[in-house]
């Protein structure tokens, strides 16, 4: 299934508000923030930029694309989520201490049982994918969150489709 | 403790109801309905029965004395009883009752030998009369009758002899006994909710398991939200409740001990576990695990011990709801693309697809009464729907943006589900009956979502 022209809007949006944030002082720690709420707090102080190697400096240097996304029901890595997980495995083989967490998401039109067990699907999918890149598969871990974490609150398609995400999270 | 006083009212409630060994209440003698008089009913047509009205007085009393009980002294603990009794049996499609508060309160002596005259006079074909004692160590005996307005005759009577805490019991127990009586179904009032309660921002809800009586009194929250608890399923003893939980960062099955507030993993993993229900016997736990992104079903003894894997197909196979005999199990599966509905054998055996309709099809909970399996429908809309076990008859209950997750009252009349809110998030608990004509909000302190219904209890 090819991606929404809306798709691609959106993930060009996120881009620009990724390299935003990553000039200013903070950068977030998911992309894309809520259009609504607060954005998550960086873990990161950050005065003088993010600490080399640090989830801060993993954000900030893979500016949105540490987060892919999935069409309805999908779990396939096509040709735009192949090229944001080449970037984190390059990043992820500068630091090769580093471990990470991926964790999948739904959009909330499914049910959650199904959604539970589709995230962690998607979460695989971008795992053995950065497995396949040359990452030692025990630096990696996942966890669906189903449809219980979303990050545009909307119940709109272009919302749904930021929400059918799977983002890598590295830990500090 | 909990655990205590429900296996002592579980012995005191079968033994009076049955009139075997506790002593009957004077000057009435409860026993066992009988079966022989009275009208014969099939609900075969609801809509007749709209118009079947129930007077339900206050409970008399023979002495007004105090209770330990919220709801006072025993002369106005009989009023809380008849109001009881009169919400139970609102909002069904059965019945038009009227309760105490609308009503004159017959005398004591009146609770067998009704005044028919006066009661021909309003309008209501059936009377639920009773009376309540507070016995010296705080024990509370309730007496329950129906009568026939026209016939002026006596249809069903029995009583209970409970403790304080549990005076709502009773009026459930009251509730059901003119439910079966009139409707010819299955008593479910006197039964537990297992739900999740909800607070908090969409993208950050706060969901926490909780408990509640049918009609949503004796409230009760069993975690405290910090970590994410989902699709809670009371035991056939409610002594526990499996649940999922992100109690140590993922997604974990747990039994939760009733009694002890403990609770412990069903099964040793590093994977994520998913959808546990229980067999009908209690004996056996069903749960979905996930291995390198396929999810399979498998079943481990309550007990512990090993598990045997039922499913292996690439994709999501999960869920799983046993019919009422144990020996089969509704599933859910997109092996053949997209989310359906399949049967196979307790053992694995024989999987094959039943839902061929169109839309995808998910979350099938088996009646208990094995009749009818529900599932949401999703076509656009998520709906709730009923269709018999070899995947005909397809109806749908419900209509709204999204409905989900269906699981059924004790007496398989009833399906319970959680509607969500379109744009907000916000999520509530609905019933409707299987006609689909009488739907109703069942209130919680705060959103709800997952109900899962227990048993009747004993």
């Amino acid at each position: 299934m090819p991606r929404s022209p809306r798709l691609r809007t959106v993930a060009f949006v996120l881009l620009s508000s990724a390299a935003l944030a990553a000039c200013g002082k903070k950068a977030p720690k998911q992309l894309p923030p809520p259009p609504g709420p607060a954005p998550v707090a960086s873990a990161a102080p950050a005065t003088q930029g993010p600490m080399p190697g640090s989830q801060a400096d993993f954000v900030a240097t893979l500016m949105g694309k540490d987060v892919i996304y999935f069409d309805t029901d999908r779990y396939n890595i096509d040709d735009e989520d192949a090229a944001a997980l080449a970037q984190q495995a390059t990043w992820l083989k500068k630091y090769p201490a580093k471990r990470a967490t991926i964790e999948g998401h739904c959009d909330e039109r499914g049910t959650r049982e199904y959604n539970l067990a589709l995230g962690e699907r998607r979460a695989n999918a971008a795992k053995n994918y950065l497995v396949g890149l040359g990452i030692d598969p025990a630096r990696l871990s996942t966890i669906s969150y189903g449809k219980e974490r979303p990050v545009a609150l909307g119940s709109d398609e272009a919302s749904w489709a930021k929400n059918r995400r799977a983002v890598t999270v590295t830990i500090d | 403790m909990i655990r205590r006083t429900l296996i002592l009212l579980g012995l005191l409630v079968s033994s009076s109801a049955y009139g075997q060994t506790a002593p009957p209440p004077q000057p009435t003698a409860p026993q066992a309905q009988p079966v022989d008089s009275g009208l014969q009913v099939t609900v075969s047509d609801e809509s007749a029965w709209q118009d079947l009205g129930i007077a339900i007085p206050s409970f008399a009393t023979e002495a007004d004395v105090p209770t330990q009980t919220s709801a006072g002294s025993t002369a106005a603990l009989g009023t809380a009883l008849g109001r009881v009794i009169t919400d139970d049996l609102k909002n069904n499609g059965l019945f038009k009752p009227t309760g105490p508060d609308a009503l004159p309160h017959p005398p004591f002596g009146q609770i067998q030998a009704p005044d028919f005259p006066a009661w021909s006079g309003r309008k209501a074909e059936m009377l639920v009369q009773g009376y309540v004692r507070a016995a010296g160590d705080g024990q509370l005996t309730v007496g329950c009758y129906l009568y026939d307005i026209a016939l002026k005759q006596q249809l069903a009577k029995a009583g209970w002899t409970v403790q304080p805490a549990d005076w709502r019991r009773a009026a459930h127990k009251c509730a059901d006994m003119v439910y079966s009586r009139l409707s010819g179904e299955s008593p479910f009032f006197d039964s537990r909710i297992a739900y999740i309660a909800e607070t908090g921002p969409k993208d950050h809800r706060m969901k926490r398991l909780a408990v509640m009586d049918s009609d949503g009194a004796n409230h009760r929250y069993l975690t405290t939200g910090q970590a994410l608890a989902l699709t809670p399923r009371f035991s056939p003893d409610y002594k526990s409740i499996l649940y999922l939980s992100y109690l140590n960062g993922s997604p974990r099955i747990y039994v939760y001990d009733l009694a002890a507030n403990t609770q412990k993993l069903i099964a040793e993993t590093r994977n994520p576990t998913f959808a546990p229900r229980w067999s009908p016997d209690g004996k056996w736990i069903l749960y979905s695990m996930a291995t390198a992104g396929n999810t399979n079903i498998y079943r481990i003894s309550g007990e512990g011990g090993k598990t045997q894997q039922l499913t292996d197909t690439p994709g999501i196979n999960i869920g799983g709801s046993y019919s009422p005999d144990g020996s089969k199990i509704v599933f859910e599966s997109d092996r053949s693309g997209s989310q359906q509905i399949y049967v196979m054998n307790a053992d694995g055996s024989n999987q094959h697809r039943i839902s061929f309709f169109g839309g995808r099809a998910a979350t099938p909970e088996w009646s208990p009464r094995g009749d009818q399996i529900a599932f949401t429908h999703i076509t656009g809309n998520f709906r709730i729907a009923v269709m018999d076990p070899q995947g005909g008859n397809l109806r749908t209950l419900t209509d709204s943006w999204q409905d989900e997750a269906p699981t059924w009252s004790p007496n398989g009349r009833i399906i319970q589900f959680f509607r969500t809110e379109r744009g907000s998030g916000k999520a509530s608990i609905w019933q409707v009956d299987l006609t689909g004509r009488n739907e109703r909000r069942l209130s919680t302190p705060v959103d709800g979502s997952d109900p899962a219904w227990g048993p009747l209890r004993p």
